[in-house]
């Protein structure tokens, strides 16, 4: 198949890529694995913060919703779901595998946005069942209406562990405690924190978990407090009646995709670890490859959407299709705001070496 | 206290609150945002311009005096920060809060829980409404609790019995 | 290990019931169930053991990145469950060790 643009990657970054690409006149094929498009907005029940006159307050369910409608709506996007791009050949196919399938795709523009992945907790025991990350717990219960158990710890009190706390007694868990290693709050909205105190909900701050109980699976969880150099301090442990275990210390940026086809990536913390290198316009350093969204450093969704509009639109535009450049700068401006909240210092801090990265590789 | 752990301190509840001689008045919102997050709905959604930010990720103001106690904003605010507290009634406060659980029931007894999630006193559920988002894309169910004099500033969830 | 029957935000529209079976045992799923979401809400955890230490794994990420739910579906070894959607009269097994793919020549 040929396509002007190859869109890899159905959440709110790779919908708005798709549909600022096929807006500007590029023929898109926008490749999902799931059944469905929407990425991890599906799961996303609470409002969102940001501009009342852009969505904000809109639950991330109904955004998932809206765009997956626009998508599908667009005569110049195809949409390929259960579809999983597995790399890119010699001969410049990007090889999609549907459903045993392999389907090679010749885009003149790829749009790199398949997100992240949860990180691990590494201690013994945390690879048995009952042990899940929090994204997938989320998953569970609000895509397919299944609780994966009833007694919840919860690993990691930032936005996606207090949210995920308070999801879990929206669907009737309960959820025996929330620790984190930071002596205080970190990357959590203290509105999302208040929500579960008021409830009730205990949060272990500097707590960890230090030992897991279980043969074939999750029976208990040991936490303790932890020093400054982060070491248990005897005597503290307590010892929860849990069945399931949910980790939500952090996200990496999914980048096989990337480093297969060549695109240099750079070690930033602050953005989730390995990230690749790029400019404001989305470009990477790999002529044709853009990014946008988690994949390209971790945020969250109303900013990946926006950097997936600028993706979709520079694209069109490097194929020589005709754009808006004011609608660029007002995304980019857009961008800036939401990234201009205290609580996101560290972040800045990440694309501040980011954007130092690329000027030094000349990328535009 | 916030930055550690989640639960306000009495000087930050005493902060966001209206004055006493507003909330003898009847209904009146009052705005539990602590930090500065890029978020606006609560300023689009109020009829009368009594609340205001300065920019994006400014702290939302309000002008008790403007606020008729509509609840629009008690319904936009994504962040579920603000409430309604009034002490206008003799036979005890009243607060109303945004609740995304199963509904009570009009009538019901239940127990009252403060910002710590500890049970305070007893309440009863007076009345639940449905108020649009600011998206009017779906509606928040907020609950009314009748709760003994003095306790307005306190309650701030409840628990079925 | 529940369905989720009343739920404050959503509301969970199921499909129709489909049989399947988990290392022979006959087992009810939904329609828009996942292979992963059908075993998780029929009790199941334990989906596979690892390679070489045969310590026992369930789902890890739901989203089809981790490989921590592979399994034996219809006689094919290593199929993510998570992401596969559940149909009729699927035949679903615990894989032990790296699967083999049986070709007939």
């Amino acid at each position: 198949m040929k396509t002007d643009v190859l869109v890899i990657g159905g959440g709110p970054a790779g919908m708005n890529a798709a549909i600022e690409a096929a807006r500007a006149g590029a023929s898109v094929i926008l490749v999902e694995r799931q059944a469905h498009l929407g990425g991890q907005l599906v799961k996303q029940t609470h409002k969102f913060f940001g501009w009342a006159e852009k969505g904000a307050g809109t639950r991330g369910i109904q955004l998932a919703e809206e765009w997956a409608r626009a998508v599908e709506e667009h005569k110049n996007i195809t949409v390929l779901l259960s579809s999983e791009a597995i790399g890119l050949y010699d001969d410049g196919a990007w090889m999609i595998e549907q459903e045993g399938k392999l389907i090679p795709v010749y885009p003149k523009k790829i749009i790199i946005a398949v997100g992240a992945q949860e990180k691990t907790l590494p201690i013994e025991n945390a690879d048995i069942p009952g042990v899940y990350g929090a994204g997938a717990i989320q998953t569970m219960m609000h895509v397919y209406g299944v609780l994966p158990g009833e007694k919840y710890l919860i690993v990691g009190a930032g936005n996606i562990g207090v949210i995920l706390a308070y999801q879990l007694a929206q669907a009737g868990a309960e959820v025996k405690a929330v620790v984190d290693v930071l002596p205080k709050l970190g990357g959590a909205y203290w509105v999302h924190v208040t929500k579960i105190r008021r409830m009730g909900i205990p949060l272990y701050m500097k707590h960890t978990v230090i030992e897991i109980k279980g043969d074939q699976w999750v029976e208990s969880a040991t936490i303790a407090e932890i020093d400054e150099k982060f070491q248990p301090i005897p005597g503290t442990e307590k010892e929860l009646d849990v069945d399931t275990i949910a980790i939500s210390i952090g996200l990496s940026p999914l980048t096989d995709l990337m480093y297969q086809a060549g695109v240099e990536l750079i070690w930033i913390p602050e953005l989730g670890g390995l990230v690749p290198v790029h400019s404001e316009n989305m470009r990477t350093t790999k002529p044709n490859i853009y990014v946008a969204g988690d994949a390209s450093g971790i945020e969250e969704a109303t900013t990946a959407a926006l950097e997936g509009k600028i993706a979709g639109a520079v694209a069109a535009k490097d194929l020589g299709l005709t754009v808006n450049d004011s609608d660029i700068e007002e995304w980019k401006n857009e961008l800036g705001q939401l990234r201009d909240a205290p609580l996101l210092e560290k972040l800045r801090h990440g694309l501040h070496k980011l954007h130092e990265a690329a000027k030094e590789r000349g990328l535009q | 206290m916030l930055p550690i752990d989640g639960i306000p301190t009495t000087e930050d509840i005493l902060a966001k609150a209206p004055p006493a001689e507003r909330m003898k008045k009847g209904a009146v919102a009052m705005i539990e945002c602590w930090q500065e997050i890029p978020c606006n709905p609560c300023v689009v959604s109020c009829p009368t311009g009594a609340i205001t930010m300065e920019s994006l990720t400014a702290i939302p103001q309000i002008d008790f005096d403007k606020c008729i106690g509509c609840a629009l904003c008690v319904a936009a605010c994504p962040g579920l920060a603000i409430l309604l507290v009034d002490s206008s009634k003799e036979d005890g406060d009243r607060v109303s809060i945004p609740y995304e659980f199963p509904l009570p029931e009009v009538g019901e007894t239940v127990d009252c829980l403060n910002h710590e999630g500890k049970v305070i006193c007893e309440g009863v559920i007076e009345k639940v409404v449905h108020l649009p988002a600011v998206n009017k894309k779906d509606k928040t169910p907020i609950v009314t609790i009748k709760v003994p004099k003095g306790y307005a500033l306190q309650v701030r969830f409840f628990k079925r019995r | 290990m529940k369905r989720i029957e009343n739920h404050p935000i959503l509301t969970f529209k199921r499909g129709k019931k489909i049989k399947f079976y988990f290392e022979g045992k006959e087992m009810w799923g939904y329609e828009g169930d996942t292979i992963a979401s059908a075993l998780v809400a029929n009790g199941v955890k334990v989906f596979r053991e690892s390679i070489k230490l045969h310590r026992p794994r369930g789902f890890y990420c739901a989203i089809g990145n981790c490989s921590s739910c592979l399994m034996t579906v219809d006689g094919v070894p290593n199929i993510r469950t998570c992401i596969t959607p559940l149909k009729e009269g699927m035949h679903i097994e615990r894989i032990k060790g790296k699967g083999a793919l049986h070709y007939e020549d």
